[in-house]
């Protein structure tokens, strides 16, 4: 389903600042496939969703998604095939457009946006169900500005967006890290309840190691750029968070980050 | 004493059509430029060329003798013509916005005199335009008709956005400007819609450019000179009158109203004794700098009130 071959991304290439953030990463996703990322600070998790996404464009390898070549597929044209919740609440959904408006843009995902009615009352009655899934309240608001709503009310509007139109595969770059421990736990109770729905294929980057192990069926480790240890199914959920700060430990990249959490 | 008062009275009162005429015509201009300021939230300065290209382009067809409407129509095509190289240049070549509008008002005005053959200024006196056909064929006073055509116009406009903005299309580019990544994260091609976005606001400057030219019978290079600082004079006091709440509608009403408000305030400014015609610009600055600060102090306001609650 995603098949990421021999990836490399340089940042800054031939400057002072050269920086490289993915060398010759390979990862292969399963449909329905749940995979948690974690790494210490600057690892490449980010830059890695990024290049999914095709935020960054390449240096080296091929990203192909449902047997697809996407590797120079502009940003806006992917999006068909990817969709993303971020890290802070306030990029996933546009301030100023009513909760129903942000909707129905993300309901459009990878169609033509002509001169139709973005919301039509057809619409409006559909997206007042999608949003009563979420069981917020929201539905009762949707024609309130989003910026009126909290973050977690956002970042949970934001997840229903990414997830409404069942992309090929959802990428959540810590998504609930900017939230107070109860939002966040919140947030994450919907994530699982979405994907596992929709058998959603998803990346999950937490700085969590508990959630790591917690939540889906893969699990991935970055250092430097490179995947340093895999663990599926059984070997999986037999992990422990001392084992992993082990692994963290044999390679020096332990930070605080992740001894905190 | 009393007498001087009364004349300057009179002076005012008199002057209060031309002033709201004037109004809805430059309103026009200024819901272009909200249209790239607000709504877009590119800081977009062809305007001062495109409004000019306006009335240069209905100045030479009409005085050639092509159709007004059609004069009109094709002065409104130039202005989104320039409103998208604009973009182009912004979204494609990556220059700033800022420069990008700049580089175009300045081209535009090479552009202008070429279109005119050179001369600086094309007169439409006693030419057949709207305002001069409208005001034959019905027997109404030339000041009248510019209201009331003008008011047309305006309403047309206002009701055009407002339609427009509602379109999938039209809220494609409103989440545009106001996420950028957001929008592109849901599959939006941000590039065109900001190149969109730019033409439309472009465009109506020159229907206003087109719009002006006939109301002063005359069409100058330098018409334009300030454009955007009056749009966005008038964007800022309409916001300071209207609520910031109101549906888009409004808010796009309130524009045009903020646009008259600020003719008149300047028309009355410069009857005082001690002003002359150029002082205009030293006005608009202060106005624009007052009503901004208030702006500004308003939300200081708040933010303390919010504190104290
Ligand atoms: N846009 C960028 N320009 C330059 N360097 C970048 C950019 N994005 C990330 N980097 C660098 O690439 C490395 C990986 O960053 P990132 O993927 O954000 O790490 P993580 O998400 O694992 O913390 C870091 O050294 C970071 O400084
Ligand atoms: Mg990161």
């Amino acid at each position: 389903m995603l098949d990421i071959k021999n990836l490399t991304k340089v940042f800054g290439k031939g400057t002072v600042n050269e920086k490289v953030a993915l060398t010759n990463l390979s990862l292969h996703l399963n449909e329905g496939d749940f995979v948690t990322v974690i790494g210490g600070n600057g690892a490449g998790k980010s830059t890695l969703l990024n290049c999914i996404a095709g935020v960054f464009a390449v240096d080296e390898g091929s990203i192909t998604i449902n047997g697809m070549d996407v590797t120079k597929m502009p940003e806006h044209k992917r999006a068909r095939f990817v969709s993303r919740v971020f890290q802070d609440p306030l990029l996933g959904t546009a301030a100023d457009m009513q909760i129903e408006e942000n909707l129905a843009i993300a309901s459009q995902r990878g169609q033509r946006r002509g001169l139709g009615w973005n919301v039509t009352k057809k619409d409006s009655q559909h997206l007042k169900e999608v949003v009563a899934t979420l069981g917020l309240g929201l539905e009762n608001r949707m024609t309130t500005k989003v910026n009126l709503l909290s973050g977690g009310q956002r970042q949970a509007l934001t997840l229903l967006m990414a997830t409404m139109n069942k992309p090929s595969i959802l990428l959540l770059d810590e998504h609930t890290a900017a939230l107070d421990p109860k939002t966040a736990q919140k947030v994450l109770d919907l994530t699982r309840k979405i994907t596992t729905e929709n058998n959603q294929t998803t990346i999950m980057i937490t700085h969590n190691m508990k959630d790591a192990i917690t939540y889906g069926n893969k699990l991935i480790m970055m250092s430097d750029g490179k995947i340093i240890f895999q663990a599926e199914g059984e070997q999986k959920q037999k992990l422990t968070v001392a084992d992993l700060l082990e692994k963290f430990q044999q390679i020096g990249d332990e930070n605080d980050r992740i001894l905190l959490s | 004493m009393l007498n001087l008062l009364n004349v300057t009275f009179m002076g005012i009162l008199r002057l209060i059509p031309s002033g709201i005429g004037e109004g809805l015509a430059w309103g026009i201009l200024a819901l272009g430029v909200y249209i790239s300021f607000r709504v877009l939230d590119v800081a977009d300065m062809s305007v001062d060329g495109t409004l000019a290209l306006g009335g240069v382009v209905t100045a030479v067809l009409v005085a050639n003798g092509t159709n007004v409407v059609l004069a009109i129509l094709i002065s409104v095509i130039s202005g989104a013509v320039a409103g998208a190289i604009t973009g182009l240049m912004h979204t494609k070549l990556k220059i700033p916005a800022i420069l990008s509008g700049i580089l175009m008002m300045f081209a535009l005005y090479s552009v202008n005199i070429h279109i005119m053959s050179g001369k600086s200024n094309v007169s439409l006196l006693k030419q057949p335009t709207l305002l001069n056909l409208l005001s034959d064929w019905l027997q109404i006073d030339r000041s009248v008709i510019n209201i009331i055509v003008f008011a047309l116009f305006a309403a047309l406009v206002i009701a055009a956005i407002y339609w427009f903005f509602g379109t999938k299309l039209g809220s494609a580019i409103r989440a545009t400007g106001c996420n950028l990544q957001m929008a592109r994260a849901q599959g939006i091609d941000t590039d065109s819609k900001v190149i969109i976005g730019l033409a439309i606001s472009n465009g109506l400057a020159a229907l206003a450019g087109s719009l002006i030219a006939q109301k002063d019978s005359n069409a100058t290079v330098d018409m334009a000179s300030g454009a955007i600082v009056i749009g966005l004079a008038s964007i800022v006091i309409g916001e300071l009158i209207f609520k910031k709440n109101l549906p888009f509608w409004a808010k796009l009403a309130g524009v045009i109203v903020g646009s008259i408000i600020y003719r008149l305030i300047i028309m009355l400014a410069l009857q005082m004794p001690f002003a002359e015609t150029y002082d205009m610009k030293l006005i608009t600055a202060i106005l624009l700098v007052l009503a901004m600060s208030v702006t500004v102090i308003k939300k200081r306001h708040h933010k303390k009130e919010a504190k104290h609650a």
